[in-house]
């Protein structure tokens, strides 16, 4: 069998819950995939090469920028977005996911440009660990080193982690 | 920035991957995590003709830990090797250079092998390869080759594969025995690229004397090097060795270059502190297993 080779590819992604279809140039980045081919302008696009954050979205349960990888690479996964950390309560408002909620009580944002970045590296670093267990400093730095904010000087951003890491702990999600 | 239209496949298996190489010809690339090619892409200091990406190809992604060493396959991310308990256990230097490689969210998608085979001075797997006496096994339409690591560098961004090609796996031999490891590095912002970094081996022998140091760098030089700093502590009591004369050898050994973040003194300077740092840490960790 030969693979095909390709410049345009219809892919299937989960994105937030739902199945969404999109055909593509090969050479559309995830970023602009979610953006411009599927109307989620949630993930905000910073430098465009891996080094700001600002693009971190959550693919197969890992956090991943979504400036360094093809939109067709993730035909058939699962893609959260700042879009899907939110959930409806039941008189259809929304409840935000702790991070948020922390992110709003500490004060961790101004302009907001690199927020989603943070909130996606921050909730997938806080899933995957034992809420139960000590948050160490270097847990704190290692989830919030990858990502720039140039308004916060980082100390609220720091400061809501560790709240967040205090609400999951108390079973809030 | 968007990269150049480009072709794409991505193949089901190492044969397809290969036909797809030689039928698509020289401007074609092979793309596993894409951690540093799909920059290259975006800011257009590349512009391959076709893409072809190995992510689906099956049996490239297994961590294979012998007595020997550790076999690591083509597509296992960063993050999966710096949590393997068992391949640290052989080679430990794998999970402690691996947590220097950039952030957990590049670590995630980006590949141990890519990055071999990026052949970036400031890589730290590189120098990883070259301080273990490792190799990686290259598979052509012709077969299967074992390529040391002397022979792989060439240069900056160069290897010594050219034409159809996909580097199936690195193997890191295991450390050896009466022996302790350590890596650092020294950056701008926790997890940028290294100003300089330094990995080191120290071994002992029965009477805890210092048998054998080796050094390799980070950031230093335009391919990896492994340099042996036995001459100024050979023969020294665990205890008592220079580890500082050590780290001035080492200062004397190097050349690296200035660029943007650092001069070339500078990275001298932090040669000769991590070294006599590091190989401090190795050998007390050497002595520990001396009994």
């Amino acid at each position: 069998m030969t693979a095909s080779v390709d410049t345009e590819r219809t892919i299937t992604v989960t994105v937030n819950g739902v199945r969404r279809e999109a055909t593509v140039p090969v050479r559309r980045l995830l970023s602009d995939a979610l953006r411009h081919d599927l109307g989620l302008t949630g993930t905000h696009v910073g430098c465009e090469h891996g080094v700001c954050g600002a693009c971190t979205v959550i693919v197969d349960g890992a956090p991943m920028r979504s400036c360094l990888m093809l939109a067709v690479q993730v035909d058939g996964a699962e893609v959260r977005t700042v879009e899907g950390l939110a959930h409806e309560d039941h008189q259809g408002g929304q409840v935000l996911h702790p991070v948020q909620e922390a992110f709003r009580e500490c004060h961790a944002l101004q302009c907001g440009f690199c927020t989603p970045g943070f909130l996606m590296t921050i909730a997938a670093g806080l899933e995957s660990r034992d809420p139960d267990a000590e948050l160490t400093e270097d847990e704190v730095d290692e989830m919030v080193g990858g990502n720039l904010c140039r308004c916060t000087g980082y100390a609220n951003i720091k400061k809501a982690v560790r709240h967040a890491a205090d609400a999951m702990k108390d079973g809030a999600r | 920035m968007k990269p150049a239209p480009f072709r794409y496949a991505d193949p089901g298996s190492l044969d397809e991957a290969l036909a797809v190489l030689v039928a698509e010809g020289d401007g074609a690339k092979v793309l596993a995590g894409g951690q540093s090619l799909l920059p290259l892409l975006s800011m257009r200091l590349a512009a391959p003709s076709t893409l072809v990406d190995i992510n689906r190809v099956p049996g490239l992604s297994a961590v294979d830990v012998s007595a020997d060493g550790v076999r690591v396959g083509a597509l296992v991310r960063h993050n999966t090797l710096l949590h393997d308990e068992a391949a640290a256990g052989v080679q430990p230097l794998l999970g402690r250079a691996t947590a220097n490689v950039a952030h957990p969210a590049i670590r995630n998608r980006g590949t141990t092998v890519g990055s071999i085979a990026h052949a970036d001075p400031s890589g730290e797997m590189t120098s990883v390869l070259a301080l273990t006496g490792g190799s990686v096994t290259v598979a052509t339409p012709s077969g299967v080759d074992t390529v040391d690591w002397q022979d792989f560098f060439v240069g900056p961004l160069e290897t010594s594969v050219h034409g159809p090609a996909v580097v199936t796996s690195a193997f890191f031999p295991a450390l050896p025995a009466r022996s302790g490891t350590a890596f650092e590095e020294v950056a701008r912002r926790k997890g940028d690229y290294a100003v300089c970094g330094a990995g080191v081996v120290v071994t002992l022998d029965a009477d805890r004397k210092v048998e054998r140091a080796l050094a390799s760098y980070v950031s230093v030089g335009l391919t990896p090097e492994v340099h042996d700093l036995t001459d100024a502590v050979v023969g020294a009591p665990v205890e008592k060795a220079d580890w500082a004369a050590a780290g001035e050898l080492a200062r004397t050994l190097v050349d690296p270059d200035t660029d943007i973040h650092a001069s070339a003194d500078y990275r001298r300077l932090l040669v000769g502190v991590l070294t006599e740092r590091t190989l401090a840490a190795a050998a007390a960790e050497a002595a520990g297993r001396v009994s």
